[in-house]
C-alpha cells in the first residue's frame, strides 16, 4: 500500500513538473502532454533504479536512454523536432539542485562540498548527454539499414524493367 | 586572367538568386539559434534549405553568439550576430515545419522569406500569469520528488512563483540576465527564510532547492556537454560558461538572503 502511494505521488508530481517546465520553455500544447509522459516514465525508471542500486550514474544513463528513444519515436510520428520531447523528458533528471548546491557551497566557503557536488554535476550531465547521443546513434544505424534495404529492393525492381544500368 | 574568375562570370545571372537563398538561410538559422535549438540542428537546417533550392556546397558555422554562412564558388558570405538568447521551442517547431515543407518543394523563396519574418516577429507565448503558475507548480512538485515534507508544499509554491515572477519583471526592467537571476534568487531566499521563521515551513534547504529549480541551468549544462560530445567544441564551451555564470548568480543570491538569518 505504501509502495503504491509512493509510485502514484512520484508519477503525478513528475508529470506535472515536466508539463510546467514545458510551459516555461513555450512548448506547444500537444507535444507538452507527450513530453510530460516521457518525463514521468523516465523519472519512475530513475527513481526505482536509484533506490534499488544506489548508483545514480547508471540510473540517469538508463533513464536518458529511454527518453531519447521515446522522443525519437514521438518526433517521427508527430513530425516535430526531437528537442521538444528530449528537453521536456530530461527536466526531472537534470542536476539543477546539485548545481545550486555547488554554488552555495562555494559562496559559503565550503570548498570541499562544492568540489564534491561539482564533480557529481559533471558526471550526471555527461551521463544524460551520453544516453541521448547513444540512442541517436542507434537510430542512425537503423535508418542506414533501412536505406540499404530499400535501395537494394528498388534496384532489383529497376533491373527487372531493364533500367538498372541506364544511368 | 588564369581562368579562375570565369567561373563567377558564367554564373552571373544566378548571383542574385544565390544571395537571396543565403539571406533566407541565415534568417532561419537566427530564429532557431535565438530560441534554443541545438547547434548541429541549426547548421543542418540551413544546409538543407540551401540544398532544396539547388544551392549546394553551403557551409555554415554556428556559435551561440553568431552565425557565419557562406556558399562556395560564389562570393556570398553572411555573418549575423546573436546578442540575446532564450528558450521558445514554439518558434523552433514552426521553423522546423516550414523547412519540412521547403524540402518537399511546397514553398517558394519569396513566400519562405515572408513566413520566416512573420515567425521572427510573432510574440505568441504562454501568458505571464500562466508561466508564474507553472513555475510555482513545478517548484512544489520538485519538493515532493526530492522526498520533501508535505507541509513545505505551500512555501515552495509561493517561493517558486515569486521567483519566476521576479525573473520576468526584472528582465523587463534591465536586459541583463545575470542581474534578474540574482534578484529573483534573493526573493526566493527571503520567502523561504520568512516561511521558516513564521512556522509554515520546516526544511529550508528542500524549499530553496525546489523553488530555484526553474532558475538553475540544469538543461543548459546538459545541452553544453551534448554539444561538446557532438563535436561543436566552441559552442559547448561557451554555453557551459554561460550556465556557470547563471548558477553563480543563483548561489550568491540565495546566500545573500540567508545571511539575514
Amino acid at each position: 500500500m505504501h509502495l503504491l502511494l509512493v509510485i502514484s505521488v512520484q508519477s503525478i508530481t513528475s508529470y506535472l513538473a515536466t508539463c510546467a517546465f514545458g510551459i516555461i520553455f513555450n512548448i506547444p500544447f500537444k507535444p507538452l502532454l507527450h513530453g510530460g509522459l516521457i518525463g514521468m516514465i523516465a523519472w519512475i525508471i530513475y527513481f526505482f533504479l536509484f533506490q534499488s542500486t544506489g548508483n545514480d550514474f547508471t540510473a540517469t544513463f538508463a533513464a536518458s536512454f529511454i527518453i531519447a528513444i521515446m522522443s525519437q519515436i514521438f518526433a517521427r510520428v508527430c513530425k516535430n523536432p526531437v528537442i521538444l520531447y528530449s528537453v521536456a523528458g530530461i527536466i526531472p533528471l537534470v542536476p539543477g539542485g546539485l548545481t545550486y548546491s555547488v554554488m552555495s557551497g562555494a559562496v559559503g566557503n565550503n570548498y570541499e562540498v562544492a568540489i564534491y557536488f561539482a564533480e557529481k554535476v559533471f558526471v550526471l550531465s555527461g551521463s544524460i548527454a551520453m544516453g541521448l547521443i547513444f540512442s541517436e546513434v542507434l537510430f542512425q544505424i537503423y535508418e542506414k539499414i533501412q536505406f540499404f534495404r530499400h535501395k537494394r529492393r528498388s534496384g532489383v525492381i529497376l533491373a527487372h524493367k531493364g533500367k538498372f544500368f541506364s544511368k | 586572367m588564369n581562368g579562375f574568375l570565369e567561373k563567377f562570370q558564367k554564373k552571373d545571372g544566378t548571383e542574385g538568386f544565390v544571395h537571396e537563398v543565403a539571406a533566407v538561410c541565415v534568417l532561419a538559422g537566427k530564429i532557431l539559434l535565438q530560441n534554443g535549438a541545438e547547434t548541429f540542428r541549426v547548421e543542418d537546417t540551413m544546409n538543407r534549405i540551401a540544398n532544396s533550392y539547388a544551392v549546394h556546397d553551403a557551409q555554415s558555422f554556428v556559435t551561440p553568439t553568431g552565425i557565419i554562412f557562406s556558399i562556395e564558388n560564389h562570393d556570398v558570405t553572411q555573418l549575423i550576430r546573436i546578442s540575446e538568447r532564450g528558450t521558445n521551442l514554439r518558434k523552433v517547431t514552426q521553423v522546423n515545419t516550414l523547412s519540412r515543407k521547403v524540402a518537399q518543394g511546397e514553398v517558394n523563396l519569396t513566400e519562405l522569406q515572408r513566413l520566416l519574418v512573420h515567425i521572427d516577429r510573432s510574440t505568441t507565448a504562454y501568458p505571464d500569469w500562466l508561466q508564474i503558475l507553472a513555475a510555482a507548480i513545478a517548484s512544489s512538485c520538485f519538493l515532493l520528488m526530492f522526498l520533501g515534507k508535505w507541509q513545505d508544499l505551500l512555501p515552495a509554491f509561493i517561493a517558486g512563483g515569486a521567483g519566476q515572477g521576479g525573473m520576468i519583471y526584472f528582465h523587463k526592467l534591465v536586459k541583463v540576465k545575470f542581474f534578474s537571476e540574482f534578484m529573483s534568487s534573493i526573493v526566493i531566499g527571503l520567502i523561504a527564510l520568512a516561511s521558516v521563521k513564521i512556522g509554515i515551513g520546516f526544511e529550508i534547504n528542500k524549499i530553496i532547492i525546489g523553488a530555484v529549480m526553474p532558475l538553475v541551468p540544469g538543461v543548459p549544462i546538459t545541452n553544453a556537454i551534448r554539444d561538446i560530445m557532438a563535436g561543436d567544441l566552441v559552442s559547448g564551451l561557451s554555453k557551459s560558461a554561460e550556465a556557470m555564470l547563471t548558477a553563480f548568480a543563483v548561489g550568491i543570491g540565495v546566500t545573500a538572503a540567508l545571511v539575514l538569518d
